[in-house]
């Protein structure tokens, strides 16, 4: 019997169908006012801490319907926006300089749909107001550091093995200059040994011998790469203390970063704390006067020292005198003290920090030694109604520890209670600073005014594009119209499912992709029922009619979906953020529309007219 | 039954000529404006910087320049973005300022004359990605160009991938050459816009194709040109079904979708209706002059096998 479906291709039609609608709606349901509590630097949000909160929110008899830890933040929702208020003021004084408590709206998923992983699509900037930034790392920069390292590194193995030479002079290469080819070829074999990174090779001018020093191409790569990384690392470090509910940090390209920060409308503000400058210094701790309580008391320290916290605000009495600055650290790593396995952090200085550090510690074994974070922002406040740019010093002691022996230019600093607060502190070390200049080359802001007429706009076009579509499918194809238009609908539903499982980013231009995508789904259906159509005309009974006007169309329809499909997918490869989500849409839109337009629709249209004897379609 | 067309026999191929004569005149406006006008890149293309300011009413656009006069950014432009409340100013690239200060600038010196200015929204887009995106964009087309033309020629024959292709650059040249010639500002979203035009004219003109072929096959009389008249008719309802449920949808989306998607809604209009007569006039008509036949499409016969023809 011709136009008839086997039940398994209902049964994939209604499991798709209830993937989409489960999918799509997260999408739906509105959000709810909430807290995101984020860790700051080397604290961790535990259990305790966790407690801690809750108990403190539960003293002040603030409601709170829900609590939980995603990642390494702590979701708060809260039933109304008074209570959200209530424990910002609550929580804020308890937590500060540890965490960051950031208010949010936070999807409002029922449970059951979060325990399926659905979520709703994510709502780009210009929909929810937001400053995007892009920002390129001076790559150059990193590189002709690496190489002032390297001319350093080079000048103190040769002093080191006391090997003489003219000169160590940095242009587009590494040159060094000798006397004598013995203190060359002497200098080749040590340097090839040690500096693995660099190709060295034998020149002479005027008589003079040479060594011509190059950074080997994978090395430059690295620099390059870790450049970027650590620019990376020490931009999330400092968005976070932005209180950004949810900020996007990402790599674009080899040398280029995307910052999106949504809900924050003032781009000075960020930029000066993006642009942000962090050092470290390591003081001797002042042991001579050992109840520090007491100075913190009367609020004066004895001359030539100074009061200082660590990061759980205990006070510290340091020398006032700096041996060593984070501009010597060439490096930070974490691992694993050798001796006794704790976890530890090895610094890299460079060699004048090296030699200082090494007359210094060579006097004080025994003693200890304080490291001390220090960032610098510039903010940008109003006094008197003028802007005016303000810096804020931020000094906290990370570490304490006693020198057990001479240090020089490599040393480790242990007494950490974790590794993981050890990699911590090494990334700190490392992103306490931009490891290269960046430069702001795109920025965009959008308030949040523009976000909800965007958000309104593309509402209301999409919903009334859609109803027209919808009447005139009904109205020249009757009864197939309106099972085109309830392919259409799930065509839509599976759309917007689709891109909440991949949470993509609804755009403005997205937005204009779905709208696209519904005018073209039509277009698969006009095609078949056309052919339906002719076969009518050409004298063929209705049901043979469908069934060649379906087989007839799938090529046309394949053919032309395809050809959309290339344009889409190049779209995709080359496009930047709005043109990406763009053609995403696009795409999805055509496959899900080849899957409802010809298997939705020819389902629907055998359940009506299949197995039996039809007279007369209504199309 | 009821159409919008119903068994059409339209002769399209005779007045094949006045259409070329058409597309001509056409091509040839848009790339003399091309040529003396250019385009009215946006800042995504050109850098620069970009503010979006509302105010709570009416605003006088001189009253704005000159507020903009007195803080030194007399180059500035300025224009009304959607009503008459809110104000696009736009400030091209300068080397005496540090072009990603400009937005604030600009609003703090708005802000002086009228506190009750809000921003909506501001751009700054440095020099180098510009010149980024027009290669990039440049780029794209040709990339999407290739890939369609290899498709159809795997698919038909490499005729009709030459008439697809004729068609696609048709298209774009056209739709540029309006945007040229209003000088409608020429943003990221219309070059989207321009890409997405090439996949839908391109749709339209596989569907004549398919048709075309088939009924090469098919038909065992009759000449290219009149198996072409045929196929076109054939497809010509679905042809403007498509086209007006696309049109209903992009009319929706220009008059309802606010400022930010306008300029892209009006490139897919014009393309959608330029990339619909290509399809029936231009794709075709050059697969036929250069000399498409009946046995070009023949399905190959493989040996062994007996050619399948109804």
């Amino acid at each position: 019997m011709l136009n008839q479906y086997p039940a398994w291709k209902y049964l994939v039609i209604i499991v798709v169908l209830i993937f989409g609608a489960l999918y799509s709606l997260p999408n739906f349901y509105g959000k709810d006012p909430a807290l995101i509590i984020s860790p700051l630097r080397a604290n961790e949000m535990d259990k305790e801490q966790r407690a801690q909160i809750e108990q403190s929110l539960k003293a002040a008899n603030i409601q709170f319907s829900s609590i939980e830890l995603t990642g390494e933040k702590l979701l708060i929702r809260f039933p109304d926006s008074e209570s959200q208020l209530k424990a910002t003021d609550q929580l804020n004084p308890l937590l500060e300089s540890k965490f960051v408590v950031t208010q949010n709206l936070a999807p409002a998923t029922p449970d059951w749909l979060r325990s399926l992983n659905a979520k709703p699509m994510y709502l780009g900037l210009d929909l929810q107001g937001g400053i995007h930034f892009l920002m390129e790392v001076d790559m150059d920069a990193a590189i002709k550091k690496e190489k002032q390292r390297f001319v350093e590194e080079i000048k103190v193995t040769l002093r080191d093995k006391t090997i003489r030479h003219a000169g160590v002079t940095l242009s587009q290469d590494i040159i060094i200059r000798f006397r004598n080819d013995e203190a060359r070829q002497k200098a080749l074999t040590l340097l090839s040994g040690s500096l693995r990174d660099l190709q060295i090779s034998e020149f002479e001018d005027n008589g003079d011998p040479y060594l011509k020093a190059v950074l080997k191409e994978e090395a430059g790569v690295a620099v390059r790469k870790a450049a970027l990384t650590q620019n990376i690392t020490t931009l999330r470090n400092r968005v976070n203390e932005l209180g950004v509910a949810e900020p996007v940090i990402q790599q674009n390209g080899d040398r280029r970063i995307i910052v999106q920060l949504p809900g924050v409308q003032n781009p000075d503000e960020a930029k000066d704390l993006l642009g942000a400058t962090a050092t470290l210094e390591v003081h001797l701790v002042d042991e001579r006067n050992l109840s520090v309580q007491q100075y913190v008391e009367n609020g004066r320290a004895p001359p030539g020292t100074r009061i200082y916290y660590d990061r759980r605000g205990k006070p510290v009495l340091l020398r006032k005198e700096v041996q060593l600055t984070g501009e010597s650290i060439t490096h930070a790593s974490s691992g694993f003290d050798s001796r006794n396995n704790e976890p530890s952090v090895t610094i890299n200085l460079d060699s004048r920090g090296g030699s200082r550090f090494d007359n210094f510690t060579k006097d004080h074994v025994k003693d200890s030694l304080a490291v001390v974070y220090i960032e610098t922002k510039v903010k940008t406040k109003l006094v008197d109604g003028k802007p005016v740019k303000v810096r804020e010093k931020i000094e906290e002691v990370i570490n304490v520890a006693v020198i057990q022996e001479r240090l020089g230019r490599r040393f480790q600093i242990t007494g950490m209670d974790s590794p993981n607060e050890a990699r911590t502190l090494a990334i700190l070390l490392r992103a306490g600073a931009l490891a290269a200049p960046i430069e702001i080359i795109e920025e965009r802001t959008v308030g949040p005014s523009l976000g909800q007429d965007n958000i309104d706009q593309g509402f209301n076009s999409v919903v009334i594009g859609f109803v027209l579509v919808l009447i005139f499918m009904a109205v020249y194809y009757k009864v197939f119209g309106l099972i085109a238009n309830l392919a259409l609908f799930m065509n839509l539903v599976i759309v917007i499912a689709l891109l909440s499982m991949l949470q993509a980013t609804l755009t403005m231009p997205g937005i204009a992709g779905i709208v696209l995508t519904v005018g073209m789904a039509v277009d698969a259906n006009v095609l078949i029922f056309e052919r339906i159509r002719e076969e009518l005309r050409n004298g063929n009974s209705p049901q043979a009619s469908i069934h060649s006007g379906y087989e007839k169309a799938f090529a046309t329809i394949a053919d032309a979906n395809i050809t959309t499909l290339i344009a889409a997918v190049v779209l995709f490869s080359f496009g930047s953020g709005p043109i990406k989500g763009f053609a995403v849409t696009l795409s999805l839109g055509i496959l899900a529309s080849m899957f409802t337009a010809i298997m939705g629709t020819r389902a629907v249209i055998n359940l009506i007219y299949g197995g039996k004897k039809v007279s007369k379609l209504s199309i | 039954m009821f159409g919008l067309i119903k068994n059409s026999h339209i002769d399209f191929m005779s007045k094949r000529k006045y259409a070329m004569m058409f597309s001509a005149v056409l091509l040839l406006i848009s790339v003399g404006s091309l040529i003396v006008n250019s385009l009215n890149f946006g800042i995504d293309f050109t850098g620069g910087s970009l503010v979006e300011v509302g105010y709570p009413e009416s605003v006088d656009l001189t009253e704005v320049k000159s507020a903009l006069a007195t803080k030194g950014f007399d180059h500035a432009t300025a224009q009304h973005f959607g009503t008459s409340k809110e104000v696009l100013i736009r400030v091209s690239p300068r080397e005496d300022v540090s072009q990603n200060d400009i937005s604030q600038q600009v609003i703090n010196a708005l802000k002086e004359k009228s506190p009750e200015v809000e921003l909506r929204r501001s751009e700054y887009v440095g020099p180098q990605i510009g010149e980024e995106l027009t290669e990039q964009g440049g780029l794209a087309m040709l990339y999407a160009l290739i890939g369609i033309l290899i498709y159809v020629t795997l698919r038909f024959e490499y005729r009709f991938s030459i008439g697809s292709v004729a068609a696609l650059v048709h298209d774009v040249i056209i739709t540029l050459g309006f945007f040229s010639l209003f000088q409608i500002g020429f943003d990221l979203t219309v070059l989207a816009a321009l890409l997405a035009v090439i996949g839908y004219s391109l749709n339209d003109t596989i569907v004549v194709y398919d048709r075309i072929r088939e009924n090469f096959r098919k038909m065992r009389k009759g000449s290219p040109l009149e198996v072409m008249n045929n196929s076109i008719n054939q497809t010509l309802s679905r042809t403007i079904v498509t086209s007006l449920t696309t049109l209903l949808v992009l009319i929706a989306l220009f008059f309802l979708g606010g400022e930010v998607i306008h300029a892209f809604s009006l490139a897919l209009l014009v393309g959608v209706i330029i990339g619909t007569y290509s399809s029936i006039y231009v794709a075709s008509s050059v697969a036929l002059r250069l000399g498409v036949s009946k046995a070009d499409l023949m399905p190959v016969q493989k040996e062994g096998e007996e050619l399948d023809v109804p």
